[in-house]
């Protein structure tokens, strides 16, 4: 019983830090560099996305035997198109301003490669419970990734966290950090010092 | 590496002693005209801002390399050339903390994080330039002559069409970034590279000539155009910088014409008044795609 909680929690841990979807994997980069100007929209983005992650792996390795192989991908992508309309109009009816702010990139979730990656390569092949740690593990991981990037997009570009201004009148924002070109540098700059702790490990 | 009694590499071998920083020294004497051309039309400003671009340079690359446990190698001069072509590009009210900041992005980013110098696809002063430009858009257009808020002679000619007086823009006596102004002093310090054979005259002969050829066939002033601007200071400093241009003869050629072409096309078509730092940048990009096609045929090769 021990020795089982112990591999679900290995599963859990894979997705924080060891395989973790933006550093290592580098997959959903459309909304990991598109949506991350501010703390608050990174970790938006994040929770949005854990949603629907944890939801369609959970069904998904429910009913992976009832699903024809040859058609698995669509089916894979009409289940989590459910819950991205959920997430859309949820957060549309609760979080106006998020919603406004992270604009299309809801709805883009669908597409968003992090989740159909964790189907196919983990919900498809593995009991729910497992499936579920996968998916609360990449989720976090995810959103981790994306709101310190976020919080670091928005000091620099505008001196705030979290909205909050930090730094006074005599700081003068880099708009390069609100824009693309801060997202690419700022990922690439925190991939690489990820890369290094790790290899140190 | 490599220890310093041997020294592994492949023939043919040429004995030289030209060494890195030799040559980088002679680059910061051939900068000098152009730095003192800044001092006497932008006021002793210069030398400060010429300073906190050196220092954000020297200072970044020692303390990176120290924090890599790398060898130390601030006093070869390429960190002082990096800052010290960056400052000449940065228009003269630019604060001081934001030419140390652009001589850090130059070398942290732009050199440093590729392996350092040798290993640096891109010119790490224009990298630097580039961030500022993007970053602090607002600081990086204002130009000032003797005091007075003015436009560079390209803005002027792009927004109202009022072309400049060539004396004055061929000597530098002009809105515009510090060491960017004075063709004169700039060429000056050329020919003193050239004497010494560390530059390669092929990039700037064919980038200045694409630019006087296309300005001339689309009905523009073609004299005007080379003078103004950053071209000199590009394809002559920036564009030959050894690393970051291609290898081969017919290469060089490749790579300066189609600098200027793209420069060529900023200005005329784009968004932007000046094309030079986009168009080097883009270049750069090219490099080890213009050196694989132009490798020249070894001897006895059979095609």
């Amino acid at each position: 019983m021990t020795e089982k909680a112990k591999s679900l929690f290995q599963i859990f841990k894979n997705g924080l830090w060891k395989e973790n979807p933006v550093m290592v994997l580098v997959i959903g980069m459309c909304p990991t560099l598109a949506v991350t100007n501010t703390g608050a929209n990174g970790f938006a983005m994040g929770i949005a996305t854990a949603f629907v992650l944890i939801s369609s792996e959970i069904v998904i390795s429910i009913i992976k035997n009832l699903i024809p192989s040859n058609v698995r991908i669509p089916s894979f992508i009409l289940i989590i198109a459910t819950f991205v309309t959920f997430t859309d109009y949820f957060v549309r009816a609760f979080f106006p301003t998020i919603a406004e702010s992270l604009s299309i990139f809801i709805p883009l979730i669908v597409v968003n490669c992090l989740i159909l990656g964790r189907q196919e390569a983990f919900a498809s092949k593995n009991p729910t419970h497992k499936a579920i740690a996968d998916a609360v593990g990449m989720s976090v991981g995810f959103t981790w990734v994306l709101t310190l990037l976020g919080i670091i997009r928005e000091f620099f570009g505008m001196g705030s966290i979290f909205g909050l201004q930090l730094l006074g009148e005599w700081y003068r924002p880099m708009v390069i950090m609100l824009l693309p070109g801060g997202a690419f540098l700022t990922l690439g700059l925190m991939v690489g010092i990820y890369k290094h702790l790790s290899r140190e490990g | 590496m490599n220890s310093a009694e041997l020294v592994v590499t492949s023939s043919p071998h040429v004995r030289s002693e030209d060494s890195v920083p030799k040559i980088m020294w002679s680059v910061v004497i051939a900068l000098l005209p152009a730095f003192f051309a800044s001092v006497y039309f932008f006021s002793a400003r210069a030398i400060s801002i010429v300073l906190a671009g050196i220092a954000g340079a020297v200072i970044s690359e020692y303390i990176f390399q120290k924090v890599r446990g790398k060898k130390i190698t601030i006093t070869d001069g390429s960190a002082v050339v990096t800052g010290l072509l960056l400052a000449l590009t940065l228009p003269p009210t630019i604060p001081l903390w934001a030419t140390f900041l652009g001589g850090v992005v130059a070398i942290v980013i732009g050199k440093q994080v590729f392996g350092g110098i040798g290993h640096n696809p891109f010119n790490p002063a224009l990298i630097g330039r580039a961030f500022m430009v993007a970053a602090y858009p607002v600081l990086m257009t204002d130009w000032a002559v003797d005091g007075v808020s003015t436009a560079t002679p390209l803005a002027l000619m792009k927004s109202d069409g009022i072309a400049t007086d060539t004396w004055r823009l061929f000597v530098g006596q002009i809105g515009g970034s510090l060491g960017e102004t004075s063709a004169l002093a700039l060429l000056l310090g050329f020919s003193f590279l050239l004497y010494k054979g560390y530059v390669n005259w092929r990039i700037p002969l064919s980038m200045i000539s694409t630019v006087f050829l296309m300005t001339f066939i689309f009905g523009q002033n073609p004299v005007f155009h080379i003078f103004a601007g950053g071209l000199m200071i590009g394809a002559l400093y920036m564009a030959t910088d050894m690393v970051s241009s291609p290898t081969t003869k017919l290469g060089r050629y490749i790579f300066g014409i189609g600098a200027g072409v793209i420069v060529v096309v900023i200005r005329l078509w784009g968004g932007y008044s000046e094309g030079v730092l986009f168009a080097i940048l883009l270049m750069n990009a090219a490099v080890p795609l213009i050196n694989r096609y132009t490798r020249p045929r070894s001897l006895g090769e059979v095609k």
